[in-house]
């Protein structure tokens, strides 16, 4: 069953996500009709909702921000060829990092150095929850997806005992710890723009957005551009090539995955820092696996998972929107789209991309044969 | 004592006409006719890349030849793939064995073939089957035993057992002692005495050739995929099958204008390498090694008996149990030893570099642009990097220089690697680590996959550096590649170098018996 | 110790084990075959919903179990068609398969139920019963340790639904499949060697789908269990983790039966302890925090993998997909 007909470059990069995305939509949208809904109705709902108001799309945009870390830590595992399924737990761990810091912190400094000793607290309680099913995997060979899966659970234990016991907020029923110092607080982008004197709607999207991007830039910059993401690209390539040259591939794996959890652990500035102020349960809601669909879907590319988050953020936005307006609708037709995504762009892979290339090859021949204009000597089409 | 027997009378087993094969471009049997009487032991010699494996293959059915015919005990035969082939009563041992290690000795012999749905009741329908087998064969193995826990010579000994309990009447085996022990290997043949004597028909797969001598009754020789010889083992001799198997018309492409130099000071020395695998298998014993500024040493035999372990070694991709390596850097000698032994990268530092055997593997990242691959080892260099940061134009810069000094084509340094065809990866490869300067190079099957083009220029460059000064170790299983490039010539065989030789004594005939034999003093007496 | 409370807990173990058992059991026939399986949860979740609705709809126990059944073969098949047909990733597939049921159970739920995602709940009739109610009371009349026998053996060994039952017999069945029948012989094969298994003329890919179907069935019962024994509806995310939790004893029993049935009664118990702990203070430890008993299972796991407890040995085979090369 092998494909004999190979994929070129572009198509491999650009064609395949937008086909597998759309036969992903595709299968959603026959749900969505076998529901006794109308797929175009809820689909113009959606994109009004995501993108159609300054409220909307400010709310699609702080979506997209917790998926550009979590879509950046998978695609860095990958790189080194490991499947980080741990992102969930990461984040965890970051926005307790965050929180630990503004809690301990708050009172006695400004937010200018405050924020960014946040910031390094919940990129570092992520990174060390990575590092560890990282080191376990480099060097006593326990597969890092099933550690990082129990790792996870591990992650929101570990949240509900701290909140429950020596974090709660004395007084009152709900989990959560007290709220922290103003200086704690990371502007939301409607004040940004306020000082800016421009009007913005309130909304929960925050400056974290422009760490998210930054955050792109700086992957980008160190996997393509760094010594230090050439050997890790090495190792996820070809082991036995990055032996030969010298890199040490356990190094790689616990760096992988170190950066990783830092990366997911900066989930904790978008949720912790500017939207909520406080510790409290269920702040990651699943972006750890949405960013496993963002990097599947952006091929684990910067620019891609920036994309990609935003089609995910506008989803769950417009997702939200849909289930006020349209009766019988949850946001978990989103969830469903993801693992549609995920099964098509991840697994399906191999099943749809022989079809596409025979369907470029075909198309390509087509184009080759109709610029000469005339017929062959016998009169047979040429094909 | 060599044991002839050979009943004039007797069947022919197998009968392979005109067998063609091709694997792209490779002819690798090109008209082979083979025939096997019954009841006899057939050796079939060769060196690696003469198609004897491939004649086997097809014959097993994991190819399909692209025509010819044959016929097995008289009845032609249309094998499709191995369960046809056990059908007909042939069975294969295989150089890498079948086996799944976890499961007991019994239940390996039992899968696909168990007599019963049960497991009880099939065990010991099987066992008393393989008590009589074992009886009438001398093949005894502990049924019971975990496979993963058997030594080479009882996994060995089972793989024979499942092919005789699945009815094998004709015996295919691959490289039988490459893995055994002399006494392992005393074992093995008696029992294809025995089964040889109870009228089973054995076909060997071995560039052994005093193996061949004493075991076989029949021989026949391969040579780029065509069969040069064949004969009762009577009328043959180490001399003339060695002779046969490496001889041809040489063009030995030397350079005899160019004076012969005397070599430099030593830049590299080896003492006493061993080096047992995973299996505990020694595949080095105690090798001695010295590398001199300014030749080249080439290392001759068939593949498999050390030499690529050798690279690795002297490469430090690996570690051996025991030895010395002493490199004279441009500051001077450092020693390492098996408690610290050389890593890939201090390997580099001392001016050593390493064109891998396997390309795909080792030496290229198949994943990567060129560029990214033209600096897989070199990544600290400041050339390449400053301060952790890559410095992608002038690594884009750099390798377009490569390729135009080393003709890579097409000149597209960003182009992927895996897309360059194998020769051009091989100049790509060279020129990354010729374009080191290094004081030594140690190659790995420098032309393997590479068209006759890139193949001189590729000689030519090797001789180029040879003669700036840098002490080269070529690995090569084409002897004409050895004999073309070198200044001496190194012998190995399982795991020992059974001699060493100026270009100048060097002969087809000579170097084929030193790389065929088993042990020293028949090497004394080729000598 | 109290007898009724050993009894309570030996109950609550037995009962929070059994779909651990059965997903475990059917994560074990995929793995050893060769196929990593992540998507149990996905799968049991999938069947839970359709067993709910089902038994809702058709009001017949035996209709749940078959769609429940139905539905989780058919994800199993999926699996294997990205996987086994095809090259596909098989951590990716796994974690696919939970995504989706996880939004696409809630979606039909809301759809064709109204409730918000849940099912109504399924009826008496339909649910299971324990199969011998009275043997506690009966138990408990006895002279002497009438109290004892009836607390521990009545109440916790004998007040079970058939599915208890069966499960404990399933790991018998597998066992005796795997190591005593011929089929379970290849099957342990091609999750070692396919290679051989192939050159011994066996189809590896019929192997890997025979098994991937006993795991359907096996996910599809511990899936129903939940909704015919254990609630009475099906609830968004309900199985609240236990696929993974599932996996984990599997792994901690070495791929074997007999093995994982310990570890997850272990899991079991561990569980029914958790909650009945809180703010009990133990001697030298102090009072231990519920979610510390709740994250044991997981810790242990991970412990085991790191090698501290022995060895784990997955099938040497597992998760790489069989391709013919010569």
């Amino acid at each position: 069953m092998s494909s004999t007909t190979p994929l070129p470059r572009w198509a491999d990069l650009l064609l395949m996500p937008i086909v597998n995305l759309a036969i992903a939509l595709l299968a959603a949208a026959l749900v969505v009709a076998l529901v006794g809904q109308s797929p175009g109705e809820v689909l113009k709902v959606l994109v009004h909702g995501a993108f159609g108001t300054p409220r909307g799309l400010s709310y699609t945009l702080y979506y997209t921000t917790s998926f550009i870390f979590t879509g950046l830590a998978v695609a860095v595992a990958f790189h080194a060829g490991l499947f980080n399924i741990g992102a969930e737990g990461q984040a965890i761990l970051g926005g307790l990092g965050t929180g630990l810091v503004a809690l301990w912190l708050g009172p006695h400094l400004p937010a200018l150095v405050l924020l960014p000793l946040m910031l390094i607290g919940g990129a570092l309680f992520g990174m060390a929850w990575a590092a560890v099913p990282g080191y376990l995997q480099a060097y006593r060979g326990s597969h890092v997806v099933i550690t990082t899966i129990m790792f996870n659970f591990l992650a929101s234990t570990l949240l509900v005992y701290l909140l429950v016991n020596p974090l709660k907020a004395p007084g009152g029923m709900s989990v959560e710890s007290v709220p922290f110092a103003p200086s704690a607080h990371l502007p939301g982008v409607h004040e940004a723009l306020a000082w800016l004197g421009i009007e913005w709607p309130s909304s929960p999207l925050n400056l974290s957005l422009v760490l998210a991007l930054l955050a792109a830039l700086g992957v980008y910059l160190l996997l393509w551009r760094s010594r230090a993401g050439y050997r890790l690209r090495a190792v996820g390539s070809s082991e036995g090539a990055a032996a030969y040259a010298g890199i040490r591939p356990q190094h790689q794996v616990v760096l992988a995955m170190s950066l990783s959890g830092a990366l997911a652990g900066m989930v904790g500035m978008n949720e912790i820092a500017g939207v909520n102020g406080k510790l409290l349960l269920d702040f990651v809601a699943g972006a750890g696996f949405t960013g496993i669909a963002v990097a599947v879907m952006g091929r684990n590319h910067p620019v891609g998972i920036v994309l990609a988050s935003l089609l995910f953020g506008a989803l769950f936005q417009g997702g939200a929107e849909v289930s006020f307006e349209v009766s019988g609708f949850s946001r978990d037709m989103v969830v469903m789209l993801q693992g549609f995504i995920v099964l098509f762009s991840g697994a399906m892979a191999y099943v749809i991309s022989p079809w596409v290339a025979s369907g470029i090859a075909w198309c390509t021949r087509r184009l080759r044969s109709v610029p000469s204009g005339a017929m062959s000597a016998s009169g047979a089409p040429h094909g | 004592m060599t044991m002839t027997h050979t009943p004039d009378s007797a069947a022919v087993a197998v009968q392979m006409t005109g067998i063609h094969k091709r694997f792209g471009s490779v002819h690798a049997n090109d008209g082979v006719s083979l025939s096997v009487r019954g009841g006899t032991v057939h050796g079939l010699v060769g060196e690696n890349g003469a198609g004897k494996s491939t004649l086997m293959s097809v014959l097993y059915g994991f190819y399909a030849a692209d025509s010819g015919s044959i016929e097995v005990f008289g009845q032609p035969a249309r094998i499709h793939n191995a369960f046809d082939a056990i059908a007909l009563g042939l069975g294969m041992v295989h150089q890498h064995f079948m086996l799944v290690e976890t499961l007991s000795a019994i239940e390996n012999v039992m899968l696909g073939a168990e007599p019963h749905v049960l497991l009880r009741r099939a065990d010991a329908l099987v066992r008393r089957r393989l008590e009589e087998l074992m009886a009438s064969t001398g093949l005894r193995v502990d049924l019971d035993a975990i496979v993963g826990d058997l030594t080479v010579g009882d996994r060995q000994r089972l793989e024979i057992l499942k092919a005789l309990y699945r009815g094998a009447k004709i015996l295919i085996l691959d490289e039988p002692t490459a893995v055994l022990t002399p006494q392992e290997t005393e074992q093995l043949f008696d029992v294809l005495a025995r089964l040889r004597a109870q009228g089973s028909t054995i076909i060997l797969i071995t560039h052994k050739l005093k193996e061949v001598m004493r075991l076989c009754d029949h021989v026949t020789v391969m040579r780029g995929g065509r069969v040069v010889a064949e004969c009762p083992i009577a009328e043959a001799s180490v001399e003339g099958l060695a002779e046969a198997m490496v001889g041809r018309k040489v063009n030995l492409g030397r350079d005899n204008g160019t004076a012969a130099r005397p070599p430099g000071e030593i830049v590299l020395q080896a003492r006493g390498l061993v080096l047992r695998d995973a299996l505990q298998v020694t595949r080095l014993h105690g090798l001695d090694l010295a590398l001199h500024a300014g030749e080249i040493v080439g290392v001759a035999g068939v593949a498999g008996n050390g030499q690529s372990e050798l690279l690795e070694l002297l490469s430090g991709l690996r570690a051996p149990q025991q030895g010395v390596l002493t490199i004279v850097g441009k500051e001077g000698g450092e020693s390492f030893d098996a408690q610290r032994w050389l890593d890939p990268r201090t390997a580099r530092r001392l001016g050593l570099a390493h064109v891998p055997e396997d390309r795909h593997a080792r030496a290229l990242v198949m994943n990567f642009a060129a560029w990214e691959s033209a600096v897989l080892g070199y990544e600290e260099l400041p050339l390449y990097s400053r301060r952790g940061w890559m410095r992608p134009r002038k690594m884009r810069e750099a390798t377009a220089a490569l390729m135009e000094r080393f003709d890579v084509r097409p000149r597209d340094a960003r182009l992927g690697s895996s897309k360059f065809s194998g020769g051009n990866q091989q100049k790509l490869v060279l020129a990354r680590e010729i374009g080191q300067a290094p004081r030594v190079l140690l190659v790995g099957q420098p032309t393997r996959g590479v068209d006759i083009g890139a193949i001189e220029f590729i000689h030519g460059r090797l001789r180029a550096l040879r003669d700036a000064g840098c002490a080269l170790l070529v690995v090569s299983s084409e002897l004409d590649e050895i004999l073309a490039l070198a200044d001496r010539v190194i012998v190995m065989n399982a795991g020992r170098i059974t001699g060493e030789l100026p270009i100048a004594d060097c002969s087809e005939a000579r170097l084929g018996v030193l790389m065929c034999e088993t042990d020293t003093t028949s090497m004394a007496q080729a000598a | 110790m109290d007898e009724a409370l050993i009894g309570a807990l030996t109950a609550s173990t037995l009962r929070v084990a059994t779909p651990l058992i059965l997903c475990a059991l059917a994560g074990l026939l995929a793995e050893r075959s060769g196929v990593v399986d992540i998507g149990l949860e996905g799968k049991m979740l999938f069947a839970a919903f359709a067993a709910a609705a089902g038994g809702a709809v058709l009001g017949s126990t035996t209709a749940a179990l078959l769609l429940a059944i139905i539905v989780a073969v058919t994800l199993s098949w999926l699996h294997g068609y990205a996987c086994v047909s095809h090259r596909g990733d098989q951590v990716v597939s796994g974690m696919a398969i939970n995504i989706m049921a996880a939004g696409l159970t809630v979606v039909l739920a809301i759809a064709w139920f109204h409730q918000g995602g849940q099912t109504p709940p399924v009826s008496d009739a339909v649910r299971l019963r324990p199969l011998w109610p009275g043997a506690a009371a009966a138990l408990q009349g006895m002279p002497a340790i009438g109290p004892w026998l009836g607390a521990i053996v009545g109440d916790g060994l004998l007040g079970h639904n058939v599915l208890v039952y069966a499960t404990l017999l399933l790991v018998v069945g597998v066992w005796w499949l795997l190591y005593r029948t011929r089929f379970g012989l290849r099957l342990r094969s091609v999750g070692e060697n396919p290679h051989m298994v192939d050159a011994a003329g066996v189809s590896v890919l019929k192997l890997r789908y025979a098994a991937l179907t006993l795991n359907g069935v096996l996910c599809g019962l511990a899936g129903s269990y939940l909704v015919l024994a254990q609630n009475a509806s099906f609830a968004p995310n309900m199985t609240a983790g236990r696929g993974y939790m599932a996996l984990a004893a599997m792994i901690f029993g070495h791929w074997r039966p007999v093995r994982a049935l310990w570890a997850c009664l272990l899991f079991g118990f561990l569980d029914a302890v958790a909650i009945r702990l809180q703010g009990v203070a133990l001697p030298g430890i102090g009072e231990v925090p519920v979610q510390a008993v709740q994250a044991l299972p997981y810790l242990l796991t991970v412990i085991l993998l790191a090698g501290f407890i022995g060895r784990t040995v997955a099938p040497a085979a597992l998760g790489r997909p069989y391709l013919k090369e010569r």
